[in-house]
């Protein structure tokens, strides 16, 4: 096959970001005219197996192995790298999730191939395939290709296609096997474990005022707390208000936090970095007070106010009170 | 224990990044450098292991042309041991690979136990360097540690994993780790440390210039098909009209 899509189990299911990528996969073969495989690997992957043949992968490859049975780096990594020799596909697909992040630069550098990461879309251009990705933290979009024969590495961000729009079909599912090691795996891993959440579930918020780095300092942060509690919505933050110690990390939105929907997004002083976009754009509406009439929160807002938030925030407060 | 951190300048968060006219690249004339924000967190892991244990040596490790020197001298004032940079033109150079190969080169005759990297570069956000690095090295991998214990041979992380779920995982030494941002609380430099990072050394090594394996054609300003509706006036004006919206557009008040 042309094009591998490396698939990954999220609690017994193909993991939402592998199906988006399924989608990016079809419409690089459709303009390119290659042919498709999907990877499924685990213990036991008859479930995401079959769950992979419904969909219009060409076909499925089965990797079954006992010490795939826990998510470790080395071990995915080897397993992915020799899949990847025996099939000799030009693509190698996955969806940008923290496991791909965590193992995928491990095959890249076995195979001294490149990975190319993140990108928000793929055009064709002469036969070959242009990837576009978010640089400098959102601000400049970049046109990479790849240099030298494949296979190439590729990963999609989150959202970068819709996972509904997957074309159904019914391929067969082969069965392929690697050679493992138990001296290969030179990690131990525990249960995962989630933190205490603290009580906020902000998806199911219609309102949500969330702080940027633009707020200043951890006293101004009551501003926006009463300004949320004046709309009766719920207070948020991008990572670096968390990292800084300003809110509890249950308060984070974004890629390592909690994606949200709501009516009203009021982003103050929130520069709109890639990871904070990713858990909020799809907002019904987004609202943007930002001093830097740069930053790239802009791009997606529906309505922008480039000024102080310092100034705006308390006498909004009073008005709406 | 002999801990490596790779520190990187990128522009600031309020740099401007004026696009060269050939749209290769941006002009790195017109920007304000910073050093990377999760790597101030890998130094500062770093230098509180060293403490901790009492022993060993923090050697901070940039790539990149002349300017880069001031992130060696910065990791230095906050008590790195000494520095090293490995001096390129790395303008329009996005290729991870290449990159972990400079610094894989350089490191052979060091054998360090330990490579803290940031997350990842506010620039370019590849996210590889530190494993692929690893990988080259022999060494065990891991990204994105919330927190991290070293002791019998071993470094334990608390990786990140999505939506709020974490995991140890134990690996053994040498390793390669990334660190994500928010573990610790970065120092700043002491006027003693700035005063003393002048006497340390910086080791400057000057690769050849290798062949990248994945290259930028074109960069250039996102166009939204969005359209957003700016809202302007005074503070006074600006409150009113949000106000409007938020009660006649959105229908939240």
């Amino acid at each position: 096959m042309d094009i591998l899509i490396v698939l990954e189990d999220s609690n017994g299911k193909i993991h939402r970001m592998g199906l988006e990528s399924i989608v990016g996969a079809q419409k690089m073969a459709g303009e390119l005219g290659l042919s498709i495989g999907a990877l499924v690997m685990g213990a036991n992957v008859d479930l995401l197996a079959e769950e992979a043949s419904g969909l219009n992968v060409g076909e499925v490859l089965k990797v079954e192995n006992e010490l795939l049975s826990t998510y470790s780096a080395d071990g995915y990594a080897e397993a992915v790298k020799q899949v990847i020799e025996q099939e000799n596909p030009t693509y190698v697909i996955f969806g940008h999730t923290y496991q791909v992040r965590d193992y995928a630069p491990k095959v890249s550098a076995k195979l001294m191939k490149p990975f190319i990461v993140d990108n928000v879309s793929v055009t064709t251009n002469g036969g070959n395939s242009v990837f576009t990705k978010l640089m400098f933290n959102g601000k400049l979009f970049s046109d990479v290709t790849p240099t030298g024969d494949g296979p190439y590495l590729i990963s999609f961000q989150s959202a970068a296609f819709s996972s509904e729009k997957a074309d159904v079909g019914s391929a067969p599912v082969r069965d392929c096997t690697v050679n493992l090691d138990v001296s290969m795996i030179r990690t131990e891993s525990e249960e995962p474990f989630q933190e205490e959440a603290g009580g906020i579930d902000l998806t199911s918020a219609d309102i949500i005022v969330s702080v940027g780095r633009g707020i200043g300092k951890e006293g101004n942060i009551p501003l926006a707390k009463e300004l949320a509690q004046a709309l009766g919505g719920e207070l948020a933050s991008s990572r670096p208000v968390v990292d800084a110690g300003w809110l509890p990390a249950a308060h984070q939105i974004g890629s390592s936090g909690q994606s949200v929907s709501p009516k009203m997004y009021l982003a103050l002083g929130i520069s709109g970095a890639i990871q904070h976009v990713v858990g909020m754009k799809g907002s019904k509406n987004i609202v943007a007070i930002n001093k830097d009439p740069e930053a790239p929160i802009f791009e997606i807002a529906d309505y922008g106010v480039v000024g102080d938030v310092l100034e705006i925030i308390p006498k909004l407060t009073e008005a709406i009170q | 224990m002999k801990i490596a951190v790779l520190v990187k300048q990128v522009p600031g968060t309020e740099s401007p990044l004026p696009i060269q006219s050939n749209q290769n690249w941006v002009d790195e004339g017109a920007v304000a450098y910073v050093m990377n924000e999760s790597d101030n967190y890998a130094l500062e892991e770093a230098l509180q292991i060293r403490e901790a244990n009492d022993e060993g040596e923090v050697v901070a490790v940039s790539l990149g042309p002349d300017r880069s020197q001031k992130v060696i001298r910065e990791a230095l004032a906050k008590g790195a041991d000494r520095g090293i940079h490995i001096q390129l033109d790395t303008a329009g150079m996005i290729d991870p690979l290449v990159t972990a190969s400079y610094f894989a080169d350089t490191f052979k005759d060091e054998n360090f136990d330990l490579i803290f990297t940031g997350l990842q570069s506010d620039d370019l956000g590849m996210g590889q360097t530190g494993i692929i690095l690893g990988e080259l090295l022999g060494m065990s991998t891991a990204s994105m540690a919330m927190a991290t214990e070293v002791g019998g041979g071993k470094i334990k992380v608390k990786r990140e994993l999505e939506a709020g779920w974490f995991q140890w995982v134990s690996l053994s030494l040498p390793a390669s780790v990334s660190i994500q941002s928010g573990l610790n609380v970065p120092r700043y430099p002491s006027l003693k440390g700035i005063m003393g990072a002048k006497k340390k050394e910086i080791k400057v090594v000057t690769p050849s210039v290798a062949n990248q394996s994945q290259s930028v054609e074109k960069v250039y300003v996102p166009q939204s098909d969005k359209q957003t509706v700016m809202i302007e006036g005074s503070v006074e004006q600006i409150v009113g009209k949000l106000v409007e919206t938020f009660r006649n557009e959105i229908k939240v008040l």
